[in-house]
């Protein structure tokens, strides 16, 4: 047995416990759903590398590591907090997976959102948390989210009220820490917007800084007939720790849905954001931008699922990588047989600020229809040197110029966010981490002249 | 102001000048002359520091200072100025707070106060004035989707705003017709002083006649070929080029 093989039987021991302890009182259909992705992974394991999806993401340095389930709020946790409250917002935390609702802050509720945690919720069958919770994406595909979901026990549940337009934001604050102790958290999010509502959601995933953790997130979004979803994604984790996240919405007929993730932390980041547009006329679009330095790794894989026609689909994803740093993008756009008048645009883009920094990129269009419009581009390469000079000439320094080019590299992407206080946040710790990222390291050699 | 002797410039492999020699003085206008390919446009950018041109001999002073010795930002603080023939296309960076991060990169080199957004914007409206430039062009990225006109117009405004010592035109001139050259030149005129140079880096002598220069330098492979005054570009518009080749081998030693 491989070492990777016998850390998969911990996760089977634990579930085990989990089950017969702290998971024990869950509702009938919740355990169900649990044991049949439970099943599913103790089957399947961890992917390797042998599969397509994971060929240039290696997680054995997750599968080979011991994480204790996590449990309750740790001693940073609020002081996390702290750091990242987006004024006027409505906040929720999870912490460690569970709803804390010591930490939150709902005092600015709006109408027409009414909000749970999964574990009270799912005992509640008006929500349609049942009809909806675990249905978004298979499991069979989705490894790490069939994890999430052998261990689903609490997160967080928003619903968007049919017709309802809410103004004030909503602010999800994922912490995930164990006070010195390597843990694992499976946070959840389930968001069921009703016909005609609009949101703006974000949740940011953070950590202390350094700590070493395994945090295995999933965000299921249901967008109802002509309702505008927006799921903003700030990935500021500690650079030590391990953050997979699937994002996966089903977009009814003329609904509107946006991904936008911003993602500066982990040791290794993996992100699964599907959409499926389900109803004619449906719009999304999928915008990131990601930084990384050292040995670090971020890997995107998008799907989108044109199932109906006269959908539009608008997708950039931008990098900047320097040391050794890695990158993967896949975007698979399938535009099936019945869509026709389909209108996908995805763009890769990423700068390699080192001679050692990589990415696989990968566009990967499965197109059944004929009346389609289609576009995808992939650019990968250094910054401009003659744009550098330009802006030396009049007077930057290189590490100036550098920077104005990183910026407005990155900023078309960050422009995207509607929230002015968290986009503030956002971009201020975005060129934190590019200061950061960017300081030559001793011995690194990643300064190019 | 600035002295260059024997300047020897390589682009990758290939030698493009092979030894110029050429004082310049505060006060004066120094028109460079040649054919595509004589090293005009090298010569330009080797003085505003391109890491592309490879200096292999001779030195350039300015103000008593090593030129060759500063990186291409601390020229420019220091208060040379390069015009681009193509200038660069660069999206998402807003030519108003570039040129604002410019200026206070020199302010403060300079030890003046940095100019705040409102003083900025005053003084900058001045200038866009006199240049005929539409306001509009400074929320522009820089130069993005500018045309050839506007690109030039943009150099010059950056040139008024940053009001440097000695300024370097590169070819300002190709692209643009008689309206826009007028501009050009008018906005140029209008910084002549006696504190300041300039060198006019052109292909045709029709520049010259809205800039009158003070001197007139024919290069040729390389080399400064010829010297004179402004009757030296009207003797090379009516003979052309050609004229300057036979005595082209050492005539200035």
């Amino acid at each position: 047995m491989s070492p990777v093989a016998e850390r998969h039987d911990s996760y089977v021991a634990e579930y085990g416990r989990f089950a017969s302890g702290r998971g024990a009182t869950a509702p009938a259909w919740v355990k169900q759903r649990r044991e049949q992705a439970h099943s599913q992974f103790a089957t399947a394991g961890f992917p390797t590398t042998r599969q397509e999806d994971w060929r240039f993401t290696n997680i054995t340095p997750i599968a080979e590591s011991e994480f204790a389930l996590a449990a309750g709020v740790f001693a940073p946790a609020s002081a996390l907090v702290a750091g990242v409250t987006v004024p006027g917002a409505v906040r929720l935390v999870i912490v460690n997976g569970e709803f804390a609702a010591g930490l939150s802050d709902l005092s600015s509720l709006p109408k027409g959102l009414r909000i749970a945690s999964l574990s009270d919720g799912a005992r509640d069958a008006t929500d349609g948390l049942e009809t909806h919770l675990a249905k978004a994406f298979s499991l069979a595909t989705h490894p790490f989210a069939a994890l999430n979901t052998a261990f689903l026990d609490d997160g967080v549940a928003i619903m968007v009220t049919a017709g309802a337009v809410v103004e004030t934001p909503v602010h999800i604050v994922i912490v995930t820490g164990g006070d010195g102790k390597a843990v694992v958290a499976h946070p959840r999010l389930l968001i069921i917007a009703g016909a005609n509502s609009q949101a703006r959601i974000a949740q940011t995933f953070i950590g202390a800084p350094g700590a070493v953790y395994f945090n295995n997130a999933v965000a299921e979004v249901v967008v109802g007939e002509g309702a505008n979803i927006e799921l903003y994604t700030d990935q500021r984790e500690s650079d030590q720790a391990f953050h997979i996240a699937n994002i996966q919405a089903v977009v009814a007929a003329k609904g509107v849905f946006a991904s936008h993730a911003f993602s500066t932390g982990s040791r290794i980041m993996r992100h699964d954001i599907g959409i499926a547009l389900r109803g004619e006329g449906a719009d999304c679009t999928m915008n990131g931008v990601y930084l990384a330095d050292g040995e670090r790794l971020m890997d995107t894989h998008t799907s989108l699922d044109h199932a109906m026609p006269h959908c539009t689909s608008h997708e950039i994803y931008k990098g900047i990588l320097a040391g050794k740093a890695k990158a993967v993008f896949n975007g698979r756009i399938i535009v099936q047989l019945d869509a026709q008048k389909t209108d996908a645009k995805q763009t890769n883009r990423a700068l390699l600020l080192s001679d050692d920094a990589m990415i696989n990129s990968n566009p990967q269009l499965e197109i059944f229809a004929d009346d389609v419009k289609c576009t995808h581009g992939a650019a990968v390469g250094q910054l401009d040197e003659e744009a550098m000079f330009y802006l030396q000439a009049r007077g930057l320094t290189r590490a100036a110029a550098r920077d104005m080019l990183l910026h407005a590299f990155a900023g078309e992407v960050i422009a995207g966010l509607k929230i002015p206080a968290l986009r503030e946040q956002i971009e201020a710790n975005f060129f934190a981490a590019l200061a950061r990222d960017l300081a030559p390291r001793p011995g690194s050699g990643q300064e190019r002249r | 102001m600035l002295d260059v002797k024997n300047l020897q410039v390589r682009v990758e492999d290939k030698e493009i000048l092979r030894g110029i020699n050429l004082t310049v003085r505060a006060g004066e206008v120094h028109a460079i002359m040649g054919p595509n390919g004589s090293g005009k446009s090298t010569f330009a950018r080797a003085l505003a520091g391109h890491p592309g041109y490879q200096v292999t001999g001779g030195s350039a002073t300015y103000q008593g200072q090593d030129l060759l010795d500063m990186g291409p930002h601390a020229r420019a603080r220091e208060c040379v100025f390069m015009a681009f023939q193509y200038s660069v296309e660069i999206p998402g960076v807003n030519n108003a707070y570039f040129l604002k991060a410019a200026l206070n990169a020199k302010r403060k080199q300079q030890g003046l106060d940095e100019l705040d957004a409102m003083d900025f914007m005053a003084l900058v409206k001045q200038k866009l004035k006199i240049l005929h430039v539409d306001e509009s062009m400074l929320m522009r990225s820089v130069n993005e989707g500018f045309s050839g006109g506007e690109k030039k117009r943009n150099e010059i405004f950056h040139m008024a705003v940053l009001e440097p010592t000695l300024a370097v035109l590169d070819e300002t001139d190709s692209g643009l017709d008689i309206d826009a050259l007028r501009v050009v030149a008018d906005g140029v005129n209008a910084m002549r002083s006696p504190e300041r140079a300039f060198i006019v880096v052109t292909h045709y002598q029709r520049l010259l006649e809205y800039i009158v220069p003070d001197f007139v330098h024919v290069l040729a492979d390389g080399r400064i070929v010829r010297s004179g005054g402004r009757e030296l570009a009207l003797e090379l518009e009516e003979k052309g080029y050609a004229w300057t080749e036979p005595a082209g081998t050492g005539a200035r030693r």
